[in-house]
């Protein structure tokens, strides 16, 4: 017997958050580690809940769309959106033609800010510590277009049942050339000074692997399903609004790695630039909302509308009883169901490791606790 | 030693610790400033002209702050931990020459110089171990543990380059070292010697892309996330200076010091001693253009990097050396072979990591565009 198998050794318990820098809001993972690898990882959720579900059955809704402004806050517009078509869908209201195209013009702008946001914290979980300046200067001027549309930069609410609140401002598609000019200038910077760095491939290839099936079974949507290899995305397969009067390629990878799920982010960006464009052409002059009742009452019935958000498969299954408030309202956030995947994807992880996959599903945790 | 040997040794040895103060200050805000430029946004503008009293202001605020020790800490290891990490990199600029004619600008310039400074930077090791375990926090030890694992594996690279510079111009006293390269800089006879000092100096110093130790997303700041107020402000003052040091010594062994390349000058003590200081500037923006940059890489590729790179190079560079030297071959076969050494690895490197990753992104672009609706799902 030799003493080091006499000697009792216990596996280290390290806390990650809510307090650390890199959980991104406020997450608390627990890691069982031997020296730098991670053995295993108990997320724990719920520090930002507040009720989200249970709150809209009490709001007429008009004013649940504020709430769904809260949820994924880095893509306000999107959720708006849904839980609009939702309520239209199922009052069978049909949305003016000038009113869809604004609103995937938006949606696809929040996308956009979404993913440059996603690629300077990415950055920084690498270490890097200008991308995220970089990100953010792109995301910013998303953000000042958005307020010269809505006059809020996030929480914009400005999405309303039938159509949109107020036309586009004069000067509107004057910026939005220049801006599109600027978002892709930013992500040629984004390739050069990131995407291929030798030491970024070298902290992302390989690491955090999920295969086609896993990530089926596991629920995955959005980029990170896609980063393993599945075709799968909503605007194509289901399309809502007017998706399909687009042309615009969906970004596909093969392995599942942190490097794929980083790269088919930064690939969608410049799809969503020709979404975009293709958008600005057709865009006709008319109404911006339909001839709906001020405090709308969908008729007796249930419904389940979901879209592609930045983060994925954002769905709201909705149940009314002919009242102005909902009965019932359960929203299906991508972002929660990337996360039960964690684990699984940081089987053998180091600690450094265990921060990029974390970075790398691209989480927001209002929409995971709701 | 006369009375007035000791006092004249006690201002010089003042106006060192001066000198490396102002260094340090100046290093900080150059850094803010550089790293602003970088990251397009101004940095500290506000205290004094062009914000140069900020370093002041954050020092005052550091050292008025509270000095917590945590309950659960080995008070004594806690406490002299900043002690042991900050006094080596002070003492090491005892023998280090600025500057030099017939006298020199040091406060005691020892014959076996390189030698002194060499066993020196080691020690500061033990003080972040110290500071890793004497804080009773986890991510603390998980830092001290990183920084024993990568401060050893580096200093031998280091250690072997400086070897195959003590080769070509035979003495370990500093000052003959740049003496000797008064007309051609050694960084044109070993420029592959160059490039693994300049890189182990980093990563001995623990910044971008070797800042493993207090990787702040991950570790949060390493061994010293407990400290605060002045013992913290000791461990980034003696980060500052280390670096300055590499910097320094780089220039000292490879960039010819007080000369300037390819002109020989009447040695002037006061024009020597800005020639060294800007050259020793420049070799530092390189270290913040780097923070500006790089990620970090992670603790096994660093390790593998040291072992499996850094190390057979550096002991090939020194058989190399050696041999040119022994059978008396002309220095510049010494430099084209180091030239070519250099060409290889980084063309190994960019095929291994670059190309490959190329060739994957344009894959993904040509499935996006074929793109199919699945079935079945």
């Amino acid at each position: 017997m030799s003493d080091q198998q006499s000697l009792n050794s216990v596996d280290m318990l390290l806390n990650m958050g809510p307090q650390h820098p890199s959980t991104h809001g406020v997450f608390r993972m627990v890691l069982q580690i031997d020296g730098e690898r991670v053995l295993d990882v108990e997320p724990y959720i719920g520090y930002l809940h507040r009720g989200s579900e249970k709150l809209s059955e009490g709001e007429q809704y008009a004013q649940i769309i504020t709430l769904f402004d809260r949820l994924d806050y880095l893509a306000n517009f999107n959720n708006e959106l849904v839980i609009c078509m939702t309520v239209e869908k199922l009052m069978g209201v049909e949305v003016p033609e000038r009113a869809e195209y604004i609103r995937v013009i938006l949606c696809e702008l929040n996308r956009i800010a979404s993913h440059f946001l996603f690629y300077g914290t990415m950055g920084m979980d690498a270490g890097a510590s200008t991308p995220i300046l970089y990100g953010f200067r792109d995301r910013e001027k998303i953000q000042s277009l958005f307020e010269s549309v809505s006059g809020a930069r996030m929480m914009h609410n400005y999405f309303k049942i039938g159509g949109i609140k107020a036309d586009l401002p004069s000067d509107f598609f004057e910026k939005i050339q220049w801006l599109l000019n600027e978002i892709k200038q930013g992500v040629d910077q984004a390739d050069s000074l990131l995407s291929f760095n030798e030491i970024f491939l070298n902290r992302t290839r390989n690491i955090g692997i999920i295969n086609s099936e896993d990530a089926l079974d596991f629920g995955l949507t959005g980029p990170n399903l896609r980063a393993s290899g599945v075709p799968y995305d909503i605007r194509k397969n289901d399309p809502y609004s007017i998706y399909d009067r687009f042309s615009f390629d969906i970004p596909i990878g093969d392995r599942g790695d942190v490097w794929d799920r980083y790269f088919v982010r930064i690939q969608e960006i410049r799809e969503s630039v020709k979404i975009i464009e293709q958008a600005l052409k057709q865009i006709p002059d008319g109404e911006i909302t339909a001839n709906v009742r001020r405090i709308a009452r969908p008729p007796k019935g249930d419904i389940f509308v979901h879209a592609e958000n930045p983060r994925g498969d954002f769905g709201v299954y909705l149940v009314s009883d002919g009242s102005d408030k909902p009965y019932r309202l359960k929203i299906r956030p991508p972002s929660f169901c990337s996360l039960m995947a964690l684990k699984h994807m940081m089987r053998n992880a180091y600690v450094s490791d265990a921060v990029m996959i974390l970075g790398s599903i691209d989480i927001v945790l209002g929409e995971v606790d709701r | 030693m006369s009375i007035l040997e000791l006092f004249l040794l006690q201002i010089k040895i003042v106006l060192l610790f001066g000198g490396l103060t102002i260094v340090v200050l100046s290093l900080t805000w150059l850094e803010r400033r550089v790293l602003g430029k970088i990251q397009r946004r101004i940095g500290p503008n506000r205290v004094g002209p062009q914000g140069l009293l900020q370093p002041i202001a954050d020092a005052i605020k550091l050292v008025t702050k509270e000095d917590i020790i945590p309950e659960s800490a080995d008070k004594l290891i806690y406490w002299l931990a900043p002690i042991v990490v900050f006094v080596p990199p002070f003492v090491i600029w005892v023998t280090i020459p600025i500057a030099s004619n017939t006298t020199t600008l040091a406060v005691n310039n020892m014959h076996l110089g390189l030698l002194f400074v060499i066993a020196l930077t080691v020690i500061s090791i033990t003080g972040l171990v110290m500071a890793g375990w004497g804080s009773a926090n986890k991510y603390a030890i998980l830092g001290g543990l990183r920084s024993t694992a990568q401060l050893i594996s580096y200093e031998i690279p280091l250690i072997m380059v400086a070897i195959s510079v003590l080769i070509l111009c035979q003495t370990t006293d500093l000052k003959e070292i740049v003496d000797k390269q008064n007309i051609i800089p050694y960084a044109l006879y070993l420029p592959l010697g160059l490039l693994l000092f300049f890189i182990a100096g980093i990563a001995e110093v623990g910044r971008v892309p070797f800042d493993i130790y207090h990787a702040e997303s991950e570790i949060v700041g390493g061994p010293f996330v407990e400290y605060s107020g002045a013992h913290w402000s000791v461990f980034y003052l003696a980060e500052y200076i280390q670096t300055f040091t590499i910097a320094v010594l780089t220039t000292l062994l490879f960039l010819g010091g007080w000369h300037i390349p390819f002109i020989s000058l009447e040695e002037n003590i006061v024009l020597g001693f800005f020639i060294t200081i800007i050259k020793a500037y420049a070799v530092v923006m390189i270290i913040f253009w780097f923070r500006g940059t790089f990620p970090r890489m992670r603790i096994d590729q660093l390790m593998a990097f040291a072992w499996k790179i850094l190390i057979p190079l550096s002991f090939a560079n020194v058989v190399i050396s050696s041999g040119i030297i022994f059978y008396d071959i002309p220095l510049i076969v010494l430099s084209i072979i180091n030239i070519l050494i250099t060409l290889a690895i980084g063309y190994v490197l960019y095929n291994k990591f670059t190309t490959p990753a190329k060739i994957d992104a344009e894959e993904m672009l040509r499935k996006a565009r074929n793109y199919k609706l699945p079935e079945g799902i």
